[in-house]
């Protein structure tokens, strides 16, 4: 009899025993699972993204800004999703799309970078880490769902760790000639960081030849070029995308429908890339805090706490839902009297989707990724 | 250790193919310390401030007049002719001086002869980082390292940092351009109209200041430090780019471009920042914040620990951390004192070459050891950096690039190095000779391997991609 990890845990033996016996837990691993990790870096205004419309203080808290999602998806009695977000309110009518609001890292003060390396490194404290939480989830991975790959020139925190991980940037040079690299190969044989690197360039090389001169400018070409280093039957099955430009301090309504848009190709250009794949993919978009409540003097937002984090994908466990304990945003429920109170950790939503996606244990899967926590 | 090498490629910008041989490593390092010149002739050409500011105007004019016909024409704005033409005008317009700016400084870098204050030039840029992602600063980066920079890198912290602050750049990038006074004349006014929302505050510039540029992040200060410094900065502001509440409010003889202090933009009354009242008038308030944040316990460390990174690798030695903090603490942020400490101190000269060139340092270093220029004369510079990871004064964020192995060290970013030196050896064939070339660029830190691989090179282009792409040639 041939059990999956699946029925394995569905018929309560848990993964930890089922680990006890090596080559019988991963032996029947269907469909490979894809994990895709967008980050958005600079603060991404979850109250826009995901507008809580329903709640009394908003319109009065976000004055000129309070018609944002004007004409987006209602998403139940309380939330409106932002109309850029055209392709993922299609997902979340389909199931397949979940928001978790009010929810923030350990972290709660408002500097970007101790912010980000927070929500890369999954520590409980900045700098706390030199390894991130996708780079320990490898470690809980069968080898063929293990190869991981950043579309960024080097590595970024979050994918660092024990497993060697690939990067790609979309290239723009003529290729260096087999014969170069060939000898560069060898020169580099026994230097310890260039090694490894080298190595995986060469490889990434070989298997992004066919995406051509796609330059990965925009969320759909960026999207597009993610499905193509996914697909292939060795290619990537984890990967982590790089979005910026989401610290709008001012003009937001315009500059946030720019980026919501562009991460709304990149999905719709994922999904489409990945065909039946993406039943068996979660793509995570996250962000290191939120923003202000009340709108800045230049018709911005200010670094703020509590934001919204994105699941989406063809398994997920609460597809077409907003999960929140909302904790409402008059003045004296805000933290600090001026953000969005946090009322649910990050770290949990991520462990606790991952582990439903990878069907591990989520206690496990919540004490690798985050072992400070 | 491979104290020539280090002296050229760690506080150097490497060696060029002209360079005398390096005597005296710390002698000649010192020595360029009295010999810098804070405007190279490669930057004398450049547009002044109210050139850039005129033609970054005029884009903008013409856009909006562009975005009504569209309009009137019942055009989508979002695509079709009319927004490549603009962009083809952006590209003509204000952007020019940005990409001249960039080539200059690239031309500064591989021909000076004083390659450790110009890399002093750089890291100080970079710690007090604008970056050209808003339209409003592109035109200006190039202008606010050459005239906000340049000139201080030799003087006290507290100057440079004023003068860092005081640059339209940095006032257009972190927002202080349209920061306004909560209780400021202008702001009452217009509340007391009641006809829209009144301007306000934004935080940006002050908090980047303390977690940046000075004190450092979690050194102490609060939120409220934040907003009150935000108020004392309110009424700085840049004259003649025709947009916002304030400009109507500019002095009648504000030449476009030039940071001016508006009285009625200024939160008035005494403030309290870090347990102290400041309660001078208008622009004399922020100034006197920025004078004693520039000397604030928690800086000195801050500054010594960047320093202390750049010059040393990812980890920098707990005793030269200390002494640069030492030395920052008794001058009271004398600059040039810094610089001859770290060259006196041992660290920097114990370790191996173990820091990765940044994209920028590896292709000026690249540059500086062809004679025959290694790029066309149509190159774009400022996109080629892009390319390789390191856009030009554009790091996307306030806090600048990165100093970390980690951050450089990638295997794309390793590919597109093989591939720009390919493409360059490429260029030069056999108008250079590796095999000569090596032991001059990279000196003592020559290892018989590298040697050995670039002799057994197919072609001289061969061989000089090798020499590039060596281990060695990456790093500093």
């Amino acid at each position: 009899m041939i059990l999956s990890r699946r029925s394995i845990i569905l018929s309560g033996i848990t993964v930890a025993a089922a680990g006890a016996l090596p080559g019988f837990a991963y032996a029947a691993a269907g469909t490979p699972k894809r994990l895709v990790f967008v980050i958005q870096r600079g603060a991404a205004d979850g109250l826009a993204t995901v507008a809580p419309t329903g709640d009394p203080a908003f319109a009065a808290a976000r004055r000129a800004l309070a018609d944002e999602t004007a004409g987006g998806a209602k998403l139940d009695g309380m939330f409106t999703l932002h109309p850029a977000l055209a392709q993922a309110a299609s997902l979340y009518a389909g199931k397949q799309a979940h928001f978790a609001h009010a929810v923030a890292t350990a972290y709660r003060d408002r500097s970007h970078f101790d912010g980000q390396n927070m929500l890369e490194g999954g520590g409980s404290r900045p700098y706390g880490r030199d390894d991130g939480w996708v780079g320990r989830l490898l470690t809980l991975l069968p080898a063929a769902e293990r190869d991981a790959i950043a579309i960024a020139p080097a590595v970024p925190l979050a994918l660092r760790g024990t497993v060697q991980v690939g990067t790609y940037a979309p290239s723009r040079l003529p290729q260096a000639d087999a014969d170069l690299i060939a000898r560069l190969t060898a020169m580099y044989a026994d230097d310890p960081l260039l090694h490894p690197l080298w190595d995986s360039a060469v490889k990434t090389q070989e298997l992004a030849n066919d995406i051509g001169g796609n330059n990965g400018r925009n969320g759909a070409d960026l999207g597009k070029l993610a499905a193509s280093l996914m697909l292939p039957a060795d290619g990537a099955r984890v990967m982590m995308v790089e979005t910026g430009g989401w610290d709008t301090h001012s003009g937001q309504r315009g500059r946030l429908n720019a980026q919501l848009r562009g991460l709304d190709q990149l999905v719709g250009a994922l999904q489409t890339g990945l065909g039946p794949a993406w039943n068996d993919t979660l793509v995570i978009v996250a962000t290191e805090f939120g923003r202000t409540v009340e709108v800045n003097g230049t018709g911005g937002t200010d670094h703020g706490t509590a934001s919204t984090a994105m699941l989406l994908g063809g398994g997920l466990a609460m597809g077409g839902k907003v999960s929140a304990d909302w904790p409402g945003l008059g003045a004296a429920t805000r933290y600090e009297g001026r953000d969005l109170k946090p009322t649910r950790s990050l770290e949990s939503v991520i462990a606790s989707a991952v582990a439903h996606h990878y069907a591990l244990d989520p206690k496990r899967v919540m004490a690798t990724l985050y072992p400070d926590a | 250790m491979a104290v020539q090498y280090l002296a050229a490629h760690r506080f150097g910008l490497g060696r060029r193919f002209d360079d005398p041989a390096i005597e005296d490593p710390q002698d000649w390092l010192i020595r360029q310390l009295d010999d810098y010149d804070p405007a190279p002739a490669a930057i004398a050409g450049l547009a002044g401030r109210e050139a850039i500011a005129t033609a970054y105007a005029e884009y903008r004019d013409e856009r909006r007049a562009m975005r009504r016909e569209a309009k009137n024409a019942q055009m989508r704005d979002d695509d079709g002719a009319d927004v490549q033409a603009m962009r083809r005008m952006a590209r003509a317009g204000f952007r020019r001086h940005y990409g001249e700016a960039a080539r200059a400084r690239l031309t500064a870098a591989v021909a000076t002869q004083t390659p450790f204050p110009e890399r002093l030039v750089h890291f100080w840029a970079n710690h007090f980082a604008i970056s050209a992602d808003k339209q409003s600063v592109v035109g200006f980066a190039g202008n606010y390292e050459n005239e906000a920079i340049r000139p201080h890198v030799m003087g006290k912290f507290s100057d440079l940092l004023t003068a860092a602050v005081h640059h339209p750049a940095m006032l257009l990038f972190l927002d202080q351009a349209q920061s306004f006074g909560p209780d400021s004349r202008f702001a009452t006014r217009v509340r007391n109209r009641g006809r829209r929302q009144a301007p306000g505050l934004n935080e940006n510039l002050a908090r980047e200041i303390m977690e940046l540029h000075t004190l450092g992040v979690r050194a102490g200060y609060t939120q409220a430090d934040v907003t009150n410094f935000a108020k004392a900065l309110t009424g700085l502001t840049v004259a003649g780019l025709g947009r916002g509440a304030g400009q109507r409010l500019m002095p009648a003889d504000a030449r476009p471009g030039e940071t001016v202090f508006v009285d009625r933009l200024h939160q008035p009354g005494p403030l309290t920042i870090l347990g102290k009242v400041y309660d001078q008038p208008g622009a004399k308030q922020a100034e006197a914040v920025l004078r004693d944040l520039a000397v604030h316990p928690a800086i000195a460390r801050h500054v010594a620990t960047k320093l202390a990174r750049h010059f040393s690798g990812d980890e920098p030695p707990a005793t030269l951390v200390d002494r640069l903090e030492k030395d920052f603490e008794r001058t009271g942020g004398d600059l040039p004192s810094l610089y001859r400490t770290l060259v006196g101190s041992p660290e920097p000269w114990a370790a191996a070459p173990t820091m990765f060139k940044s994209p920028w340092d590896w292709t000026v270093s690249m540059l500086r050891a062809l004679k025959t220029p290694g790029l066309g004369e149509r190159q774009n510079i400022a996109a080629m950096f892009t390319q390789l990871g390191q856009p030009v004064w554009r790091p996307g964020s306030p806090k600048g690039y990165d100093d970390l192995v980690a951050t450089w060290a990638g295997s794309a970013a390793l590919m597109q190095r093989v591939e720009l030196a390919s493409r360059i050896a490429g260029r030069i064939g056999d108008r250079a000779d590796a095999r000569a070339l090596a032991p001059l660029v990279l000196a003592d830190a020559l290892t018989p391997e590298t040697a050995q691989a670039i002799a057994r090179a197919d072609s001289p282009g061969q061989g000089l991609a090798m020499l590039f792409a060596s281990p060695a040639f990456l790093r500093r």
